[in-house]
């Protein structure tokens, strides 16, 4: 029997495929364990960091070095694919992980804008939501902090030209921007999740197709991948349970 | 040539409120905390603070020194939210000017090489247009046409980073594996202090590392400060990682009473001995 947090490793883990030799930056636990299932599997290729300043392999070994400053410049040359957290995000993928309320004087303070305004100009941004609500999924995000596909055209072809969000990725489902204007589309929902499920906890319109397919199954050795060699702990349940 | 070696407070002797000032590392790594707690100890008040934010920023904002920060975030890495900005923000006591990471870095640029700004595509279509109605943006001169970003330069008074070692002329050296920011921050500087684990001699400093670990040289550099364990409770690599364990109880314990036990002291030496105290009670 397949957790839910295991397909939200796997499809996490698919949004790095074909993205060959680029540097995987995942935020948070289960973004993480996909990146390594990515890079186990379908996309060897991948680029990985040890959390501080050094490119290091599955086991570790380092192979380079990636200060913030270096770090920064690969963002900017756009050989990088990262899934970053998102406190809010609206149907066209703005984001927001700086604050609640008014900017002023914000109701809840969060991380601040960090690096999304730079990474999603730049480098192809998903996002990953372990617990997906109408909390998150808005109307309106607060603080635009990563740009979405409204936004970075309305902000003109500089902002445009290198503008990627594959896809979110949260508990319930999959999705992409491919709905009507570049709108977030529900791609598919992990098994056990019904599409009115999705709906009812999104504050805002999503499109999807006529038949919404199940997430897909991993295959044996996925499964194996996850459980006894990436996530041994079983740390991804703490994220999601269920 | 000049000996630069002065104490703590010789270098907060030389601040004054109402000053810019840049403090180094990043997050909750590397920070120059000794200089921090001996400009606490002081009256200097009105402040900006340039910074990848940290507990620097928590600790100076909880005292009431700070009147802007510039910066992408204030965090404690393993403590995601650091809880002093975010008491200043929620309770309205702190001005922010908000920037991107990378907009940040060329900031620091643009300042270290006399430069009024750098372009940079970030922040278009983000909020950090509209919370800083002040930036402007830049047409690329060439065919391209391309619009971007102009940062301004992040020229600053003064700048305080930390260091693993350091000679007596100023030159100082970074062991761990990520320089951070810490040379920029001292060129974008008037005048730039650093404090090291360990002051050696200038022979030294070869023998410890690898010709690109002297990321600080003596011209961009004002005062150098011996302070051992200076960074605490922050990491510096590989003299120390940071100190889980008290930077837990930083996030947790009421500011007045945190201040109380570990701030009230004559000086640094009186910190050291709160700290390792607390550390003897937890065994």
């Amino acid at each position: 029997m397949t957790s839910r947090a295991e397909y939200c490793v796997l499809a996490c883990a698919e949004a790095w495929r074909g993205d060959g030799e680029v540097l995987a930056s995942p935020m948070g636990p289960i973004p993480s364990f996909g990146a390594r299932l990515a890079k186990r599997t379908f996309s060897p290729d991948l680029l990985l960091t040890d959390g501080e300043a050094m490119l290091v392999g599955l086991d570790g070994t380092v192979e380079g070095w990636l200060p913030y400053r270096r770090h920064l410049t690969m963002v900017t040359g756009g050989r990088r694919h990262v899934m970053m957290g998102a406190s809010q995000i609206d149907r066209y993928g703005n984001q927001n992980i700086s604050c609640i309320g008014d900017w002023e004087r914000p109701s809840r303070q969060l991380l601040g804008v960090r690096g999304a305004p730079v990474n999603t100009l730049n480098n192809p941004v998903s996002y990953w939501v372990p617990r997906h609500s109408p909390r998150v999924f808005v109307e309106r995000v607060d603080m635009v902090s990563g740009v979405g596909y409204d936004r970075a055209a309305a902000a003109g072809p500089s902002a445009s030209r290198f503008h990627r969000l594959p896809r979110v990725v949260s508990d319930l489902g999959v999705f992409d921007f491919t709905g009507p204007g570049h709108s977030m589309r529900l791609v598919s929902v992990h098994p056990g999740v019904t599409v009115e499920q999705v709906r009812a906890a999104t504050g805002f319109e999503l499109a999807t197709g006529e038949e919404v397919p199940y997430t897909r199954e991993p295959t044996a050795e996925e499964l194996r991948l996850i459980r006894e060699v990436i996530d041994p702990k079983g740390l991804r349940d703490r994220e999601v349970r269920g | 040539m000049t000996d630069k070696t002065m104490t703590p407070d010789e270098v907060v002797g030389r601040l004054r409120s109402g000053m810019t000032l840049g403090i180094g590392g990043w997050g909750s790594r590397r920070k120059p905390m000794a200089l921090v707690r001996a400009l606490l100890r002081s009256e200097i008040t009105d402040l900006t603070v340039i910074s990848y934010g940290g507990p620097d920023v928590g600790l100076l904002a909880a005292a009431g020194r700070v009147r802007r920060l510039i910066a992408p975030f204030a965090t404690l890495d393993s403590v995601p939210l650091e809880p002093h900005f975010r008491a200043a923000r929620e309770g309205g006591s702190l001005a922010l000017t908000e920037y991107d990471e990378a907009m940040f870095m060329w900031g620091l640029h643009a300042a270290a090489n006399r430069l009024p700004f750098l372009p940079v595509r970030a922040g278009l279509g983000s909020d950090v247009m509209r919370v800083n109605p002040e930036l402007r943006t830049v047409t690329s001169p060439y065919a391209d046409g391309e619009e971007f970003v102009a940062v301004p330069a992040l020229r600053m008074d003064a700048a305080l980073v930390h260091l693993n070692r350091a000679d007596r002329l100023g030159n100082a050296q970074y062991l761990g594996p990520d320089p951070y920011f810490d040379d920029l921050f001292c060129e974008a500087a008037d005048s730039a202090y650093v404090s090291c684990e360990q002051l050696v001699e200038s022979a030294e400093l070869a023998k410890s590392g690898p010709p690109q670990s002297l990321l600080v040289s003596r011209h961009s550099v004002t005062g150098v400060v011996e302070t051992p364990n200076g960074a605490h409770f922050t990491s510096c690599a590989p003299d120390y990682e940071r100190d889980e364990a008290f930077q837990k109880l930083y996030a947790t314990t009421p500011w007045p009473e945190f201040a109380a036990r570990f701030l009230s002291g004559a000086g640094e030496h009186d910190y050291q001995s709160a700290v390792r105290t607390w550390q003897e009670e937890q065994r």
